[in-house]
C-alpha cells in the first residue's frame, strides 16, 4: 500500500519546492534550527513518502508499514513538513517547531509525535535502530523494508560501522541506509574535517550492495529507492546520494554558515520569494 | 517473609549471572518474543544458555556494544523483548548514550543486564569491573535498577523484569552468590526485603553486600546491638517506605554495596532518608577509587567491602545517633 502517490516528476518538483518554503519558514518560526541539512534532504524525503514507502496516513500504527528513521535528527524540519504534506500532521503546527508543548521538538521526539519511528538526535546510531526493525520484521517474517537517513558527517560516528557490518553478516536486504552526503557538517566541509569519501566503496567493503546517485534529481533518486525497496539481494543497501547543502535558496546553497542558523524575517522572506519564484 | 537470622552461614549457591541465564531460558519458553542479544560475552554473561535453547531469538552483535544497544532499541520499537547483556562495564560505559537515546528517552522496553558487576569479578582487573554502573543507570529517567543478591532473587527478579513495561538495567556478578533465598520466597520490583527487626541499626545492602550484610547482623547481635537487614534489590523506583521505617524504628542507617560511593545505593538511600527521616547514615562502598587485580576475597577486603567493615560502619553510627 503506498499512500498519496505523485506519478508526475513535475508534480514532485513543485512539491519539493513547496517542502522548503515550510522549512525555511518553520525554523525562521523558530528562531534557531537547522536550514542546511534540511533543504538537502528535501528531493529524498518527497520520493520516500510519495512514491516509494508502503505506508498509510490514515493508519500510522498499520504494523506492515515501512519505517523511516532520520538518524540525522538535526534535519527534522523537513521530515515535519513532509509528514504534513502526507497528511500525518496538521500543517498548522509547524509553526510551532521548538515551541513549548510542542509536538514539533527540535529534534525528533516520539515521546512528543508517536509517529515518528524513533526519537534521534545524538548521531551515529538510526542504523542500529533500523537493525532492530529489520530483525523483527524477518523474525516475523514481515515484508516491511526499513530505510535509515544517515548524514555524511555524521558517518564518522563509529556505531556506523559496527551497525553496517551486523546488517551485511545477517543479511538484512530489507534494510536502506539513505546517505544525505551534502559534504558539509557544522564545523567545515567534511573533507576538511575527517574525510569520509569514498563512501560507496566504503560500504561495499562492509558487504552492501551501494548506489551513487544525485539526491535532488527524482529521476535518479525514485528508481534508486524502489531498487532498495525490492532489494532480493542478501545484501543491506546503502544510497549515497549527492546533495547541496542549503539546495534551494542561493544564499544558503554549499555555505557552511548554514548548518545550524535561523534565517532572520528578511531572510526568510528574500529565501521565500526565490523559491515562489522557481514555480511562478 | 520475615527472617531473623542469629547466625549467617555464607552457603555458596550459583552466581547471579548463571541464574539469569536460566530465568531468560526460562521466559523463552513461554515467551516468544524475548529476543536475546549480547556482545561476545554470552558464555560469561550466561545469555549462552538461552542461545542454547533458542538460536533463532538469539543474536551475538560481535564486540559492539553500542550497536547491541541500538538494535534492543529497534527490536522494541517493533514489538519484541530485547534482553541484551554485556558485562555491566561495556553495557553502561561504552553503550550509554545509546541507553540514553535508545531506551530511556523514548522509554522502550527494552531490557539490559549488566554482568560482572563490582570488584568481586577479582584478577581480570578494573578495566572489568564495574563500580559505576548503579549511577549511571540510576541517572536514565524511567529506568528500573535492580541488583539481585542470590539466584532465587535473580530468577524471581528477571521474570518480573520481563513483565514490567519499560526500560530495565540489572547487574549481575560473576562470583558465586551466598544462598540467601529459596524457590518460595517471593520478591516484588520496588520492595526491599526485610531480614530481621532488630532496632538498633537498618543496613541497607544489595547484591553480594547482603550476604555480607547478614554476617554482620549476626556479629553485631552478639555484640548486643539489634540490626535489621534489608536487601534493596531495586535502586530505582527505591523502597522509600522501607527506608522511612527503618529510619524512624531505628535512628541509624548503613548502606552497604560493590559500587562507588558517589551515585549508588548509599547516595539513593541518604536522598531518601533525608526527605523523611534524617539520620545518621554511614557509607560502605569503594572510596573514589578504582580497584586492581587480586582474589574476589583480597578485593573485598582491601577495598572495605566484607562483612567486618559493615560491622564497624554500624558501631559508628550507632555511637552518632
Amino acid at each position: 500500500m503506498t499512500a498519496q502517490r505523485i506519478e508526475s516528476i513535475d508534480e514532485l518538483k513543485r512539491l519539493s519546492n513547496r517542502l522548503r518554503i515550510d522549512i525555511v519558514r518553520m525554523i525562521g518560526a523558530a528562531g534557531s534550527g537547522h536550514p542546511g541539512g534540511s533543504l538537502s534532504e528535501v528531493e529524498l524525503l518527497a520520493a520516500l513518502y510519495f512514491r516509494v514507502l508502503h505506508h498509510d496516513p490514515a493508519r500510522p500504527d498499520w504494523p506492515d508499514r515501512d519505517r523511516f528513521i532520520l538518524s540525522k535528527g538535526h534535519g527534522v524540519p523537513a521530515l515535519y513538513a513532509v509528514l504534513a504534506a502526507a497528511g500525518y500532521i496538521d500543517a498548522a503546527l509547524l509553526p510551532t517547531l521548538r515551541k513549548l508543548d510542542s509536538p514539533l521538538q527540535g529534534h525528533p521526539d516520539r515521546r512528543m509525535l508517536p509517529i515518528l519511528e524513533a526519537s534521534t538526535g545524538s548521531l551515529g546510531q538510526g542504523i542500529s535502530i533500523g537493525i532492530g526493525m529489520a530483525l523483527a520484521a524477518k523474525l516475523d517474517n514481515k515484508d516491511f523494508h526499513t530505510f535509515v537517513m544517515v548524514g555524511d558527517g555524521e558517518i564518522q560516528e563509529g556505531q556506523n560501522w559496527e551497525a553496517a557490518m551486523f546488517a551485511s553478516a545477517h543479511k538484512l536486504n530489507n534494510l536502506t541506509v539513505i546517505l544525505d552526503n551534502n559534504k558539509q557538517q557544522l564545523d567545515d566541509w567534511t573533507e576538511k574535517i575527517v574525510r569520509v569519501e569514498p563512501l560507496s566503496e566504503k560500504f561495499r567493503a562492509f558487504g552492501w550492495n551501494a548506489v551513487d546517485i544525485d539526491g535532488h534529481n527524482f529521476a535518479q533518486v525514485i528508481p534508486a529507492l524502489e531498487q532498495a525497496r525490492a532489494n532480493m539481494s542478501e545484501r543491506p543497501t546503502a544510497i549515497i546520494a549527492s546533495t547541496v547543502k542549503g539546495k534551494g535558496v542561493s544564499f544558503m546553497e554549499n555555505n557552511v554558515k548554514w548548518h545550524g542558523v535561523a534565517p532572520k524575517p528578511e531572510e526568510v522572506e528574500a529565501a521565500v520569494k526565490e523559491l515562489e519564484a522557481k514555480f511562478a | 517473609m520475615t527472617t531473623i537470622s542469629t547466625k549467617f552461614e555464607m552457603k555458596m549457591g550459583v552466581a547471579t549471572r548463571e541464574a539469569y541465564g536460566q530465568a531468560l531460558a526460562e521466559l523463552g519458553r513461554t515467551n516468544p518474543s524475548l529476543i536475546v542479544l549480547d556482545a561476545d560475552l554470552a558464555k560469561s554473561t550466561f545469555s549462552a544458555t538461552f542461545a542454547k535453547e533458542f538460536p533463532d531469538r538469539f543474536f551475538s552483535v560481535g564486540i559492539a556494544e553500542a550497536n547491541m544497544v541500538g538494535i534492543a532499541g529497534g527490536l522494541a520499537l517493533a514489538g519484541k523483548l530485547p534482553f541484551a547483556s554485556s558485562f555491566a562495564v561495556f553495557l553502561c560505559d561504552k553503550g550509554y548514550d545509546q541507553l540514553r537515546m535508545c531506551a530511556a528517552y523514548p522509554h522502550v522496553n527494552a531490557k539490559f543486564v549488566g554482568s560482572h558487576g563490582g570488584i568481586s569479578i577479582g584478577e581480570d582487573g578494573p578495566s572489568q569491573q564495574s563500580v559505576e554502573d548503579f549511577a549511571l543507570a540510576c541517572a536514565l529517567p524511567g529506568f528500573t535498577v535492580l541488583c539481585p543478591a542470590d539466584e532465587f532473587s535473580t530468577r524471581a527478579l528477571v521474570k518480573q523484569m520481563a513483565e514490567l513495561v519499560g526500560p530495565c538495567y540489572m547487574r549481575t556478578g560473576r562470583a558465586k552468590a551466598p544462598i540467601i533465598y529459596s524457590a518460595a520466597d517471593t520478591f516484588q520490583i520496588g520492595r526491599a526485603k526485610l531480614h530481621g527487626i532488630g532496632r538498633d541499626v537498618a543496613i541497607v545492602a544489595c547484591g553480594f553486600e547482603v550476604g555480607y550484610a547478614l554476617q554482620a547482623q549476626a556479629q553485631l547481635q552478639e555484640e548486643g546491638i539489634a540490626a535489621r537487614v534489608l536487601d534493596m534489590h531495586t535502586l530505582k523506583p527505591l523502597d522509600h517506605e522501607a527506608i522511612a521505617l527503618a529510619a524512624s524504628e531505628c535512628g541509624a542507617i548503613v548502606t552497604a554495596e560493590e559500587h562507588l560511593l558517589d551515585g549508588g545505593l548509599g547516595s539513593r538511600v541518604a536522598r531518601s532518608a533525608a526527605m523523611s527521616r534524617p539520620v545518621p547514615i554511614e557509607f560502605v562502598g569503594i572510596n573514589n577509587t578504582y580497584s586492581e587485580s587480586a582474589t574476589p576475597e583480597q578485593l573485598m577486603e582491601k577495598y572495605g567491602l566484607a562483612a567486618p567493615y559493615i560491622v564497624e560502619a554500624a558501631k559508628k553510627v550507632v555511637k552518632r545517633k
